[in-house]
C-alpha cells in the first residue's frame, strides 16, 4: 500500500497558492477534510441545539473583551497570585526567549527528555526543534500531535493536529515509525500510541502543556483536554512547565464555566471533555504526588503589538476552538497546511500577520470570499471578515501603517485601477456612457478572461443597461398614464 | 440577535439598481421594480447612482470605495426606503456605510441611509407582504442565498418564503445550502483555484437535489454559479429571483 502523504514536507505562507493547488488536486487531502469538518458542523449543531446560543456567545464575548480591557492588571494580579501559590511565573517578548527560559528551566534540572501535552505556542515558537538542538528530546503525547511528530509534520488543525491523516495512513505511519501491525482497528493503534506513550510519561524528567485558562484572581492554570496525557504532562513529571499566550488570561473563576461551555462544544461538539484540570501549585508537603516545580511562561511574540489597536485587539479574544477552521469553506478545501502557519484558517489569517509579517503572509487575507461563515460560528463573536478586510486595506497602504509589512501589496497599476473605477462611479454621465458602449460592444467581449473562463462561461455586457430600461418603463408609464 | 421592526408599506421607494444588474443583468432590476410598482409602490431611481462601492471596499480600497459611497448618499434625499435587489451591496450600504463614514461630516448621514436600506426579497415578505399567484408550469427550483443576504443581513429565509408562495414550484434544498458559493468578488481572481473548487461543489450540489433551475437574490452568485453551469454545458440555469418572481406572476 502507497500513501503519499508519508513525504515530510515544509510548508510556508509565501508557497500558499502552490501549496493550495497541490491539496486541491488530492483527492485524499480533500476526502479527509471534507468528511471531517462535515462531522464537526454537525456535532457542534447538535450539542447547542438545546441552548440560547447567541446570548452564550454574547457572554463569551464580553468575558474576553473585560480580560483585555484589563489585560496589563490582570497579567500582574495573576503573576502575584501564581508566585503565592508556588508556580513561578517567567515573561518572554517573543518566541526565541521563551525557548530560552524553557531550555534553561530543563538545563537546571539537567533534563534530558520532555513530555509535552498539547500547546499551540510551543508550535509557534518552534520549541521542540530548540529543545533538541540543545540536547533535549521532546514528545508529543497528544494522539494527534505524536502521529504528527513521528510522520515529521506540523499540526493540520489547532484542535486536531493530524486531521488531513485517515485511518489508512495513520496505521502506515504507526507500523514504520513504531513497528505495530497494520491494522484498520482503530483501538488497537490507540492502545499501542497509549502504551508507548505510558513509558515515555515516567521517564520524563519535565512536562511541557499549554494553558487554556488563566485565572488571574486565582492563579490557577486551566487545561482542557480528552485524553488525560495532559493529567499525565503537568503531574507525573517532577517539573511541569506551562507556556501560553499572555491573552489567555481572565479575570474570575467564575469566567471559566461559560468560556469552557463554548470551547469544548464550539470545537467538538462535547458538553464537556474527559478532563478539564484546574493546576494551582506543585506538589505540597505531605502530598503523593504532583510535580515539585510548577513554571507558567507567558509569551507575547508580536500580541501586544496586536492589543495597541482597538480594532485587530479583538484578534486576541480567541479562545482556539477552531470553529472557524471547521465552517470554513476555504479550509475545508485546501487544508491546514496550505497556510503554512503555525494557525491555519481563518484565526490564522487574522492572526499570522501579526507574527510573521504581511510580506509573508500576504495571500492569506485576500484567501477569503468574506462569506462570513467563521464570525457567525466565533464562540465569541471576532469579526473576523472585518478583520480581514482591516488587513487587506493595510496590505495596500490605506490602513495605520500598524501591523508589520504594511503596505507590501500597494502596487500602482492596481491603485490606478481603482482610481480609474473611482472616476468613472463618481460622474455619473460617464458611468452611463460606459454601460452604453459596453453594451453596444458586447460581442467583443473576450471568451477569455484570465482565471475565470477556465472555470466559468464569461458573463456578457447587456446590450440596455439598467439605466436605459428603467428610462424606457418610464416613458412606457407615462404613456399609459396619458392614455 | 436584535429584532429589525418593519415599517407600514409607504408610497413611494428609492430604487438601487447596483453595478452588476446595471451593466449585466439589467432585466432583473427592472423586474424589481415591477414587483414594486405592483404592490401600488412609486419607485424612483435615482439616475446618477452607479455602484456601493463594496468591490474596492472589500479589496482593502477604503478611500477609493469611499469617494464612490459618496457619490451615492445625496441620491436619496427624502426618507423613503431605499431598495436594493442584492444582498451584497445591500449589507455594504447597511453594515458598512457606518463603519467607512465614521468620524467623517457624512457619518450621520450615511446612518441615515443604512438605515434606510431594504434587500428587495426583504422589503416584499416584510413590508409588503405580497401574495402572489403562481402562472408558470410546474418547476423544480433550488434557491442558492447569498452568503452576504443570509449572514451578513440576516435573511435566509425571505427568499424561499417568496418561492413558496408559487404554487407549482417545488423548492428543492441542495447540500451544504448555506456554503459560500465561491464568488466572493475579487476573491474569485485572486485565488482561482478555490474559488473554482467552491463553485463546483455547488454546481453538483444543486444538480443532485434535482433542481432544474436555479435563483439567487446576487448577481454576482448568479454570474459564478450560473457561468460554471454553462461552462460545464449544463441544462440547468439560474436567474434572479426578482426576475423569476416576475416571469411567473405577470
Amino acid at each position: 500500500m502507497s500513501v503519499q502523504h508519508f513525504i515530510p514536507q515544509t510548508y510556508t505562507p509565501q508557497a500558499f497558492h502552490r501549496q493550495a493547488h497541490e491539496a486541491l488536486d488530492d483527492p485524499q487531502i480533500r476526502a479527509n477534510f471534507r468528511r471531517a469538518m462535515d462531522g464537526l458542523i454537525t456535532k457542534r449543531r447538535d450539542v447547542f441545539s438545546d441552548w440560547d446560543l447567541e446570548a452564550l456567545r454574547e457572554l463569551g464575548a464580553n468575558i474576553r473583551l473585560r480580560a483585555l480591557a484589563k489585560l496589563p492588571d490582570l497579567l500582574e494580579q495573576l503573576e502575584a497570585n501564581c508566585q503565592a501559590n508556588g508556580i513561578r511565573v517567567h515573561w518572554a517578548e517573543n518566541g526565541e526567549a521563551a525557548c530560552r527560559i524553557i531550555r534553561e528551566l530543563c538545563e537546571a534540572r539537567g533534563a534530558k527528555s520532555v513530555i509535552k501535552g498539547k500547546s499551540m505556542v510551543s508550535e509557534e515558537m518552534h520549541l521542540n526543534a530548540h529543545l533538541e538542538e540543545a540536547g533535549i528530546e521532546a514528545l508529543e503525547s497528544d494522539l494527534g500531535e505524536y502521529l504528527v511528530q513521528l510522520n515529521e509534520q506540523t499540526p493540520s488543525h489547532i484542535i486536531m493536529p493530524a486531521i488531513h491523516l485517515n485511518t489508512d495512513e495513520i496505521s502506515e505511519i504507526l507500523h514504520d515509525k513504531t513497528g505495530t501491525e497494520r491494522t484498520r482497528d482503530v483501538d488497537y493503534m490507540t492502545a499501542a500510541a497509549r502504551a508507548q506513550l505510558r513509558e515515555r510519561f515516567m521517564a520524563a524528567d519535565v512536562g511541557i502543556s499549554g494553558v487554556n485558562f488563566a485565572v488571574a484572581e486565582t492563579g490557577t492554570l486551566c487545561l482542557v483536554e480528552n485524553e488525560g496525557n495532559g493529567r499525565m504532562t503537568t503531574t507525573v513529571p517532577p517539573v511541569h512547565i506551562a507556556v501560553t499566550g499572555i491573552e489567555k488570561v481572565v479575570e474570575h473563576l467564575r469566567d471559566v464555566p461559560p468560556l469552557y461551555a463554548l470551547l469544548t462544544r464550539s470545537a467538538t461538539g462535547q458538553h464537556v471533555t474527559t478532563y478539564f484540570n484546574m493546576i494551582s501549585s506543585p506538589r505540597k508537603p505531605g502530598e503523593h504526588d504532583g510535580p515539585e516545580e510548577v513554571h507558567l511562561v507567558l509569551v507575547d511574540n508580536g500580541r501586544s503589538g496586536i492589543y495597541q489597536d482597538n480594532e485587530l485587539l479583538d484578534t486576541l479574544r480567541c479562545i482556539r476552538c477552531g470553529a472557524c477552521m471547521n465552517h470554513c469553506p476555504v479550509y475545508t478545501r485546501v487544508g491546514g497546511h496550505t497556510y503554512g502557519t503555525t494557525y491555519p484558517g481563518p484565526i490564522g489569517k487574522i492572526l499570522m500577520p501579526h507574527m510573521l509579517g504581511l510580506e509573508a503572509t500576504k495571500d492569506l487575507p485576500t484567501a477569503s470570499s468574506l462569506c462570513g461563515a467563521c464570525g457567525e460560528v466565533c464562540p465569541v463573536k471576532i469579526p473576523i471578515p472585518d478583520l480581514l478586510v482591516r488587513l487587506r486595506k493595510e496590505s495596500v497602504g490605506e490602513g495605520r501603517g500598524n501591523v508589520p509589512g504594511a503596505g507590501v501589496k500597494r502596487s500602482r497599476k492596481e491603485l490606478l485601477a481603482w482610481k480609474g473605477w473611482q472616476w468613472l462611479a463618481t460622474h455619473p454621465a460617464a458611468w452611463r456612457g460606459s454601460t452604453v458602449i459596453a453594451g453596444k460592444l458586447r460581442a467583443l467581449t473576450p471568451a477569455k478572461l484570465g482565471p475565470w473562463t477556465e472555470y466559468r462561461t464569461a458573463p456578457k455586457p447587456a446590450k440596455v443597461s439598467l439605466h436605459a430600461l428603467v428610462k424606457a418603463h418610464r416613458e412606457e408609464l407615462a404613456g399609459e398614464g396619458r392614455s | 440577535m436584535s429584532v429589525k421592526l418593519y415599517p407600514p408599506k409607504p408610497e413611494k421607494v428609492y430604487f438601487f439598481g447596483t453595478c452588476l444588474i446595471d451593466m449585466f443583468y439589467p432585466q432583473a432590476g427592472l423586474d424589481g421594480i415591477r414587483l414594486l410598482e405592483r404592490e401600488g409602490i412609486e419607485v424612483v431611481f435615482p439616475d446618477d447612482q452607479t455602484c456601493c462601492g463594496q468591490a474596492a471596499y472589500t479589496s482593502g480600497y477604503h478611500d477609493e470605495a469611499r469617494a464612490v459611497a459618496a457619490a451615492q448618499l445625496d441620491l436619496f434625499p427624502d426618507s423613503w426606503p431605499i431598495i436594493v435587489p442584492s444582498g451584497s451591496c445591500g449589507g455594504m450600504m447597511r453594515t458598512h456605510y457606518p463603519q467607512l463614514f465614521a468620524g467623517t461630516p457624512r457619518e450621520a448621514q450615511a446612518r441615515d441611509i443604512a438605515e434606510r436600506i431594504y434587500e428587495l426579497t426583504e422589503f416584499l415578505v416584510h413590508v409588503c407582504h405580497v401574495k402572489f399567484a403562481d402562472k408558470g408550469e410546474p418547476q423544480k427550483v433550488a434557491m442558492h442565498t447569498s452568503c452576504s443576504a443570509r449572514r451578513e443581513m440576516g435573511l435566509a429565509e425571505t427568499g424561499p418564503a417568496l418561492l413558496a408562495q408559487l404554487g407549482q414550484v417545488e423548492l428543492v434544498e441542495q447540500v451544504r445550502a448555506a456554503e459560500c458559493c465561491g464568488f466572493g468578488g475579487t476573491f474569485a481572481v485572486r485565488h482561482p483555484e478555490i474559488s473554482a473548487a467552491m463553485v463546483e461543489d455547488k454546481t453538483q450540489a444543486i444538480e443532485a437535489a434535482g433542481a432544474e433551475h436555479f435563483v439567487t437574490s446576487d448577481c454576482g452568485c448568479l454570474m459564478n454559479i450560473a457561468g460554471r453551469f454553462e461552462h460545464q454545458k449544463k441544462a440547468v440555469r439560474g436567474e434572479h429571483i426578482a426576475s423569476y418572481l416576475w416571469r411567473r406572476t405577470s
